[in-house]
């Protein structure tokens, strides 16, 4: 569960908040706005990207407000792709637990299980010079969702991709979702993204959310 | 005309370079005796502990100046701290100064600092525990550094500035600490920095003479390199000599850019 509670977070000039809202376990919720409201932003300081003026940040009863992004145990899929251009992408899917010191074999098992769950299998020894837009994206995707984090933050992770894929990346996140209930964030300017996956939403324009 | 503009402007410099070379050339084969006398030159015993000392200590000043650059470029690409613009100034110190300055300054540095009463110097402490700086082979390597770990910081925080920092983030949010984040992610990404840091630092300190002059000397057979090789052989009237080692030293200087620049080409191919 996510509680966020009078979270504010200064960027320049610019001030979001404070915001409010509560994710239970398992459930996603929709961040939406305009253009330049804070949605990005505010999705960084929740995984520890940015500073906080004030407020709180809870997973799971615990508060993380001042912990590190390693110890917040988030999975970021960001806007832009940013996998690691010279990981192949078993390596970048197993970095997470890596970092987590899973044993050889458990690693190599997670692997193949998310890859399977995103049908992204045959793409394992590639480069990610060597995949397209939609499957970096799953690839971004199956890194983030591997070492089953705490929250799953997904930023506009379904932009620029072509209708069948975008439907088809859709129906895998939100296959992987469930089967691990992993509590979701998700930002989209797309309304179908986010009444596909999001079961409530919160406008960051409307000062008390909806 | 913009085109013609362009052009003439890239024709005229790499003319005005390849006529340098090409003047040195034409000067050995016809002042001297050939390639015998050419031969003759190169296989001096003299010259041969010159190429030796020349390129061992450019090769442990380019590895000391990477092993510098590589934190110190980074902390000045990512940090925002205050003082950051100062350091940036003085770190263009040894790129702006006279050579000569820079090698007086070393000279006193060890030799008239701290200035006490009793004399007692850096370099008197140094010795105290077996270590003697000025005027020896470390000199020239403390002299080549001085100015060379410059250049290869500018060139280290140049590589860093030009990869997102996104990357890193995502890495951190995947559990790794900022370190781990530099060292999996970051520093894989900037090897062509690095190694265009570690050239840039082996070619200044090939070409570096006037604090070298000054700090360790140009004794021959003890501290002389190729660029004091030139200095002592136009000293001596030999300037076929002069000129024959500064052949040799553009050979060297080129073949390493070549190398660097074919590995680096290679890597980009093979990523």
């Amino acid at each position: 569960m996510l509680k966020v509670e009078s979270l504010c977070v200064e960027s320049g000039a610019f001030q979001i908040g404070p915001v409010s809202f509560t994710i239970q376990s398992g459930e996603c919720l929709g961040l939406k706005g305009a253009s330049g409201s804070g949605k990005t932003t505010l999705m960084e300081a929740i995984c520890g990207l940015r500073q906080v003026a004030s407020g709180k940040i809870s997973i799971n009863q615990r508060e993380i407000s001042e912990s590190t992004p390693a110890e917040r145990n988030i999975g970021l899929v960001p806007q832009e792709n940013v996998l690691f251009p010279h990981m192949r992408v078993a390596a970048q899917i197993s970095y997470g637990l890596r970092l987590r010191k899973w044993s050889n074999r458990n690693t190599k098992q997670r692997v193949e299980e998310v890859a399977e769950a995103l049908q992204i299998e045959h793409l394992l020894t590639r480069l990610p010079n060597k995949l397209s837009g939609g499957e970096a994206k799953r690839v971004a995707i199956a890194r983030a969702i591997a070492f089953r984090p705490d929250l799953l933050c997904l930023d506009e992770s379904f932009t620029g991709m072509d209708e069948a894929t975008r439907q088809a990346v859709m129906e895998t996140i939100g296959r992987a979702i469930e089967q691990d209930k992993i509590t979701t964030l998700l930002i989209s300017h797309q309304p179908q993204d986010l009444e596909c996956l999001a079961s409530a939403c919160f406008d960051l324009d409307t000062p008390s959310g909806s | 005309m913009f085109g013609g503009w362009l052009g003439a402007s890239v024709a005229s410099y790499v003319a005005l370079i390849l006529l340098l070379i090409l003047a040195d050339v034409c000067f050995v084969f016809g002042q001297m005796d050939g390639k015998a006398g050419v031969f003759e030159i190169l296989a001096s015993p003299e010259l041969k502990d010159s190429v030796i000392l020349t390129f061992v200590s450019c090769t442990v000043t380019a590895i000391l100046a990477v092993l510098l650059a590589v934190p110190m470029g980074y902390a000045l690409s990512r940090y925002r701290f205050f003082g950051r613009s100062l350091i940036d100034a003085i770190l263009d110190i040894p790129v702006i100064l006279p050579p000569l300055v820079i090698g007086l300054s070393l000279l006193i540095l060890f030799n008239q600092f701290p200035p006490l009463e009793s004399g007692a110097s850096l370099e008197s402490s140094l010795n105290w525990l077996g270590i003697e700086v000025t005027n020896t082979k470390l000199a020239v390597v403390v002299a080549q550094f001085t100015v060379a770990a410059a250049f290869a910081v500018r060139a280290m925080k140049l590589s860093f500035d030009q990869i997102d920092t996104r990357t890193e983030e995502v890495a951190m949010s995947l559990g790794a600490s900022r370190g781990r984040a530099f060292f999996d992610v970051v520093l894989p990404r900037s090897y062509k920095g690095v190694l265009a840091a570690g050239t840039l630092a082996w070619a200044r300190a090939l070409g570096e003479f006037g604090p070298i002059l000054v700090f360790a000397g140009a004794t021959r057979g003890r501290t002389e390199v190729l660029s004091t090789s030139v200095f002592l052989e136009i000293n001596t009237g030999n300037i076929e000599g002069a000129v024959v080692i500064s052949l040799l030293m553009i050979s060297l200087a080129m073949t390493t850019i070549l190398v660097v620049r074919f590995v680096c080409q290679k890597g980009g191919e093979d990523a």
